[in-house]
């Protein structure tokens, strides 16, 4: 018996030293190879010579730029859903079934989504290929996120101050807007900021919605074309007609691309555990 | 006896199918205590919340007869819900303010009615805390979080919040069962102070309470199917010392079941 | 910080008046008594009579109020104590009243007779057990322990007195048999000033009880 409980205890130590052994050496040789990239005129400056030397600057401003279309698109959609799921469509039959497409949607590979945004986005709607579809995109694969997490903050405010609130004389939108949505407020931010760190490293929704592989201009309009990190790492390292000579540039971006995806994951991991330790405001 | 102030008329209510309060016809006076005694289930609460129509917000609850409130039947068609909840507040069993200011507590029944006139907003919280006999205790923190109350000032700021809206009738919801001896007191001292001006309704299965404080008591029981019903009413004076109806009497001399 | 019972210490404090109001109306109604049986004043008798039905209604009154203060207040303590001391005490009042009624007949009686004797001990009698009486209330309302043990100790005194009067009534009786039955009378309106002493004691007892928790018989 001893010694089969201890097998069972080796069995899970073994998958925790493999999850967390690869996390670090993946982590270690990024930081090990990318570091030394990095500096002022690396993220300030565009490619040079063929992209092979100079900076990521069109890239990165091509991805902050189309996260923060998302973010505008995602955000109020997403509240809003939730809201209407957990405040007025409460037990509702129509509300189930939203819930179950949601869900769905979460578990659609994100490939799909890529398609959809070509089909929808780009073609049906006339968006054009740029800024604009690939945020719209992203958008969808990031809406049940927001959606999930948001509902799960509106859940965590007491039943008791809606109650106090109707009988106040609160209307229900009164109730949402004045009690519920300020108290779910940090829950809400976290699902927001997930939603980007997610939104941001995900190449296959824009391959066919708006990304160039090179452009000697910045976008001007919200319907132009853009360069995007994430794409910039894979083309690098596919597409690169001399993969070694470009492997600084590679290993560079993808720390860029990391820090600002963890440094997100970080403030959203505060922003809970202030939620736990006590509630803000 | 007071004029009356809410007539309750065979009043019906289920959860679905089943039976929750069964006919309840009760004359509530006005500027006075009415206590709501009896065992857990009886329906006190339903009955309570019938009062200002909570029960609604609960899926599938229905409700049958009439409850007039200065002579309006407030479950007609054209009765308005707001208006109706700031004619009669609500205070419920456990202090619940809600997580911002002392003063944004008070002021939240007058910001959701649009005023915006900030003297008028202050004065008001201020009548309302002092009302609450809580002014005393908090004025030097008015814009601390209300979180940061004992449980007796946090029920006494949600009184004050439910004045602040200017009601004619309070219902409360056991506002003492969560707090100690004294706070209960001071509780119950305040109500004595309130019904000069309004008409107080209370729930309490604390019927040692419901004798201190009140001017009358209805004493609620279950059938045999579990549905709530009205069993004796009457001035609490007599319910205490002479009821009328032997189940009464087995239940305030702690005989019943 | 406000008491948060000051509305039942406002009727504690009402019951206790209403005690002290009963008290003074049998201290007055023995008080006429005896002013009648000496001004052989048969008006102020029948007044002492009547008057007795509001002392009755005060009794039945208090004795509500207690009842109902002890359901709706739950009394604990030296509130309940009080209480029960109120509620004993009217008892004892009721029925000094009652004796001074008792006299008041006598004396209606008595005024269709030449007197007997000139009245010594008698009115000392009354005044003694109506200081008693006096000083007992007076305790209740200070609540004087010291006061209530010394106001006792004066039975003796009012039980002294009772024997002196029996005794020289007696040779009155014996004297005269035609005296017998004014003699007797005069007899009885002792045996109530005696009681009323007693009485008086018993609400002294009470006060102690009610201020220390401790209940004994102090004059036996």
């Amino acid at each position: 018996m001893k010694f089969r409980e201890r097998i069972y205890i080796a069995i899970t130590a073994l998958a925790v030293v493999i999850v967390v052994g690869l996390l670090f050496f993946i982590i270690f040789d990024i930081f090990k190879n990318g570091i030394g990239v990095i500096s002022w005129e690396f993220i300030s400056q565009p490619p040079r010579e063929g992209m092979t030397k100079g900076g990521i600057f069109p890239a990165l401003y091509g991805t902050l730029l189309r996260t923060l279309l998302m973010l505008i698109f995602v955000v109020p959609v997403g509240i809003f859903t939730a809201v209407y799921l957990n405040e007025y469509g409460r037990g509702k039959r129509f509300s189930k079934w939203i819930r179950l497409a949601i869900n769905n949607l979460a578990s659609i590979p994100s490939i799909v989504f890529g398609l959809f945004g070509l089909g929808f986005f780009v073609l049906f709607l006339r968006l054009g290929a740029g800024l604009l579809s690939a945020a719209l995109t992203v958008g969808l694969l990031t809406l049940p996120l927001v959606v999930v997490s948001t509902e799960e903050a509106l859940k965590a405010v007491p039943n008791s101050y809606r109650e106090a609130g109707f009988a106040l004389g609160a209307t229900k939108w009164q109730v949402i807007k004045m009690i519920v949505l300020p108290q779910a407020l940090p829950g809400i931010l976290t699902g927001a900021i997930l939603s980007v760190s997610r939104g941001m490293g995900e190449v296959a929704p824009i391959l066919f919605t708006g990304v160039a592989y090179y452009l000697p201009y910045l976008p001007s309009s919200i319907f132009d074309q853009f360069m995007d990190l994430g794409y910039h790492i894979y083309i690098m390292t596919t597409q690169s007609f001399n993969v070694e000579l470009t492997k600084p540039i590679q290993y560079g971006s993808t720390l860029v691309l990391l820090m600002l995806t963890f440094s997100l994951n970080i403030v959203a991991i505060l922003i809970r555990s202030k939620i736990r330790r006590g509630r803000i405001g | 006896m007071n004029n009356i102030k809410i007539s309750v008329k065979n009043l019906n209510i289920y959860y679905g199918n089943f039976l929750a309060l069964k006919d309840i016809t009760l004359d509530i006076p006005e500027k006075s205590i009415t206590a709501i005694i009896g065992p857990s289930g009886c329906g006190k609460s339903t009955f309570l919340r019938a009062l200002n129509r909570m029960n609604e917000l609960l899926p599938n609850v229905r409700t049958e007869g009439e409850v007039i409130l200065d002579g309006q039947n407030i479950y007609n068609d054209d009765v308005d819900l707001v208006s109706l909840r700031r004619k009669v507040g609500m205070v419920f069993q456990r202090p619940n303010p809600f997580p911002k200011s002392i003063f944004e507590n008070v002021a939240f029944g007058l910001r959701i009615q649009g005023i915006k006139n900030r003297e008028q907003i202050e004065e008001i919280v201020e009548l309302s805390l002092r009302r609450a006999a809580l002014w005393d205790e908090v004025k030097d923190k008015l814009h601390k979080s209300a979180l940061e109350l004992s449980g007796g000032q946090q029920q006494r700021l949600c009184i004050a919040r439910a004045l602040a809206v200017q009601p004619e009738v309070i219902l409360m919801d056991e506002p003492a069962s969560a707090l100690d001896p004294i706070a209960t007191l001071r509780i119950e001292d305040l109500m004595r102070e309130l019904k000069e001006e309004y008409t107080i309704v209370i729930v309490t299965h604390n019927m040692q309470q419901a004798a201190r404080v009140s001017d009358f008591t209805a004493f609620f029981l279950t059938d045999d199917n579990r549905a709530g019903m009205l069993i004796e009413y009457g001035r609490t004076s007599e319910i205490f010392t002479m009821p009328k109806d032997p189940r009464t009497e087995g239940y305030i001399t702690g005989r019943y079941g | 910080m406000v008491n948060p019972r000051h509305i039942f210490d406002e009727e504690l404090r009402n019951l206790r008046a209403d005690l002290l109001r009963m008290g003074t109306l049998a201290r007055e109604a023995v008080d006429k008594s005896i002013k009648a049986l000496i001004n052989r004043d048969t008006n102020l008798a029948e007044e002492v009579i009547v008057g007795d039905d509001i002392i009755d209604k005060m009794d039945l009154d208090i004795e509500m109020k207690c009842m109902e203060l002890i359901a709706r207040q739950q009394p604990m303590a030296r509130d309940l104590r009080t209480i029960g001391t109120i509620l004993k005490t009217i008892t004892d009042l009721e029925r000094i009243a009652d004796h001074a009624v008792d006299i008041a007949k006598i004396v209606k009686i008595l005024a269709d007779q030449p007197p007997l004797k000139p009245y010594i001990d008698i009115p000392r009698m009354c005044e003694l057990s109506l200081s008693m009486l006096d000083d007992a209330l007076k305790s209740f309302v200070s609540e004087d322990t010291e006061l209530a043990k010394k106001m006792c100790e004066r039975d003796d005194l009012v039980d002294a007195l009772y024997n002196q009067v029996f005794r020289e009534l007696l040779t009155y009786m014996m004297e005269d048999p035609k005296a017998v039955v004014r003699a007797l009378y005069l007899i009885f309106v002792a045996r109530f000033l005696e009681r009323v002493a007693d009485h008086a004691t018993n609400v002294g007892e009470r006060v102690i009880y009610m201020v220390t928790g401790v209940l004994k018989e102090l004059n036996v």
